[in-house]
């Protein structure tokens, strides 16, 4: 049903909305990618902006400065890019474990937002504009205009619709289910032999570069990249969405996404110190709501069948 | 006469200055079921510790079907054949009975990265993990939550999970700890079921279970072997009775028998 609101939603809204939601679904993605490390695989990660960062960038530096760019081979660098630098990062910080795994994805998300924001190889602190919309280009056959906003917004909502079916797939497969594993009884599974580092690593890996899509989408979309993109308000802010949409519950990650958004619209109309009102009701989410707003269903249905909580 | 399987060489481990394992050489044979015995602190833990690779050795061998495996890490170790059960209970408590043991099963299963796959379609992984259910009585449990099952269920689970995934050589860490008397009878019958296919070190408190089914007792006090032999040696050993069965009175039953 929601799917169907999503698909329908550009002929009713405007475009400052259109764009908006098209915003939060590129956040939900992002949010998706962490919830397969924090919600599956136990791994809760403090950088993982870094690799949105990077997809977000990759488009930046390879586009052309007076040509557009081809969407599906920028596309594929961009993930193949933010998924090279999770496996290179992952290969240092997979082996920490809780608050220190926490410490050295933030230390090193910092170096990353650091090289493109003290170096001139990324534009420095200003970042990159482009001139163009990547062009969706198989050959001579161009399937769909990224300079339409509306376009703009089905391909992000194809992409965001892959990435949950992918997600959900993988869950369910051995692959999944073993991560699952790692994250309830990491000890249990070492010796009941699996390699628990490496399905850490392919984990860390995989999640990396969907995030680098997500940060392609983005940069795609606003047509610039700047090193806030890889700062770590960012990812606390897709932890939050997380946090705020419930933890290892597919769409946990996306109604997080949407709330995480809506929220900052309402409060920034009403007042400029809409952080602290976001801050306030987030905490209040956490106390009465642990399992995030997607546990509502689950909370309700128990509660009219009259079985125990948990 | 069946071959050693796995064996140990002087091994020792110490934390700080307590040697917790002191120069413990063991050799477990396909076919026997050998149980450990001693008070606790004895190094009976630590000794399946340093077997399945949770901790490592301070000095000394441990060699596998003629290999050295001394450095080998817990998941190689479990992948070679030397499987183990805890003494804490130490399951996955949100997964059902069955998924507990179809991961364990899984662990045997090189098409892991098929992403697109869902789990429960290999077969054999599924069959596995129904098979060891039914060997420890769990069968009409396998849907039910691990956290929800008794404790002597959960107990039952543990070393299902191990059967799952067809280890050679079992560690069992106190699996009778816990269980009901009826549970508890079921566990050694199948015990005696496992011996002639494995190699079994067997850490066990419930004496009755340990000289029922016990090929060879190992007696350690102090992170040393006092005495070891075959039951009905350990029990006449006046060492073994001083320093350990002989305290409470443990053997008096079995002075008749």
């Amino acid at each position: 049903m929601a799917l169907g609101l999503l698909a329908l939603f550009p002929l009713a809204g405007s475009d400052f909305y259109n764009e908006l939601v098209t915003k939060v679904m590129i956040l939900a993605i992002f949010a998706l990618s962490l919830d397969l490390l924090v919600g599956y695989t136990g791994l809760v990660s403090f950088g993982h902006a870094a690799f949105y960062g990077i997809g977000a960038y990759a488009l930046g530096l390879l586009a052309p400065k007076y040509d557009p760019a081809n969407l599906w081979l920028t596309l594929a660098a961009a993930v193949a890019c933010a998924g090279l630098a999770a496996l290179i990062v992952g290969v240092f910080v997979v082996r920490a474990r809780g608050i220190y795994f926490i410490m050295v994805t933030l230390a090193f998300a910092q170096m990353f937002y650091f090289v493109f924001h003290d170096t001139k190889f990324g534009g420095g602190s200003d970042g990159i504009s482009m001139n163009f919309k990547p062009v969706a280009a198989i050959g001579s056959f161009i399937p769909f205009n990224l300079s339409d906003a509306n376009h703009v917004y089905y391909f992000v909502f194809a992409a965001l619709v892959t990435v949950f079916l992918f997600l959900r797939t993988l869950s369910r497969s051995s692959f999944g289910r073993a991560l699952q594993g790692i994250r309830s009884n990491e000890e249990r599974m070492r010796s009941l032999g699996f390699p628990v580092y490496r399905y850490k690593l392919a984990s860390f890996t995989l999640a990396g570069a969907l995030a680098g899509l997500a940060g392609y989408l983005s940069a795609m979309q606003f047509g610039f990249v700047n090193p806030e993109l890889l700062s770590w308000h960012q990812s606390g802010n897709v932890l939050l969405m997380l946090i705020l949409g419930g933890l290892g519950i597919m769409y946990g990650a996306d109604v997080g996404a949407f709330v995480f958004v809506a929220l900052e619209e309402l409060f920034s109309s009403v007042t400029t110190h809409w952080q602290l009102l976001l801050g306030a009701t987030i905490i209040l989410l956490v106390i009465f709501l642990p399992g995030g707003l997607a546990s509502v269903a689950s909370r309700f249905r128990r509660l009219l069948i009259g079985a125990p909580s948990e | 006469m069946s071959d050693a399987i796995l064996t140990t060489h002087g091994l020792s481990r110490s934390f700080g200055g307590l040697m917790a394992a002191s120069s413990v050489s063991i050799e477990l044979h396909r076919g026997k079921l050998h149980a450990l015995l001693g008070p606790n602190g004895a190094g009976k833990s630590t000794l399946i510790n340093l077997l399945s690779g949770e901790l490592r050795a301070s000095a000394g061998e441990i060699r596998y079907k003629g290999d050295d495996i001394t450095g080998l890490s817990p998941d190689r170790r479990s992948r070679i054949g030397i499987g183990r059960s805890y003494q804490k209970t130490n399951i996955f408590p949100a997964f059902t009975a069955f998924e507990n043991c179809r991961l364990a099963a899984q662990s045997r299963e090189p098409r892991t990265l098929r992403v697109f796959e869902d789990a429960l379609r290999f077969e054999g992984v599924c069959t596995a993990a129904r098979r060891a259910l039914e060997a420890v009585g769990l069968d009409n449990r396998s849907d039910s939550i691990a956290s929800a099952l008794s404790h002597g269920e959960q107990r039952q689970l543990e070393i299902a999970m191990v059967l799952a995934t067809a280890p050679d050589v079992l560690l069992l860490d106190e699996p009778l700890a816990g269980m009901g008397a009826e549970e508890a009878m079921r566990m050694v019958e199948l015990l005696r079921g496992l011996a002639p296919r494995h190699a079994i070190l067997l850490v066990e408190h419930d004496m009755d279970a340990v000289f029922a089914v016990a090929n060879v007792i190992t007696v350690m006090v102090n992170g040393q072997v006092l005495e070891s032999g075959e039951p009905a040696q350990i029990r006449a050993s006046p060492m073994v009775r001083a320093a350990y069965l002989g305290e409470d009175g443990a053997l008096a039953g079995y002075e008749q028998s």
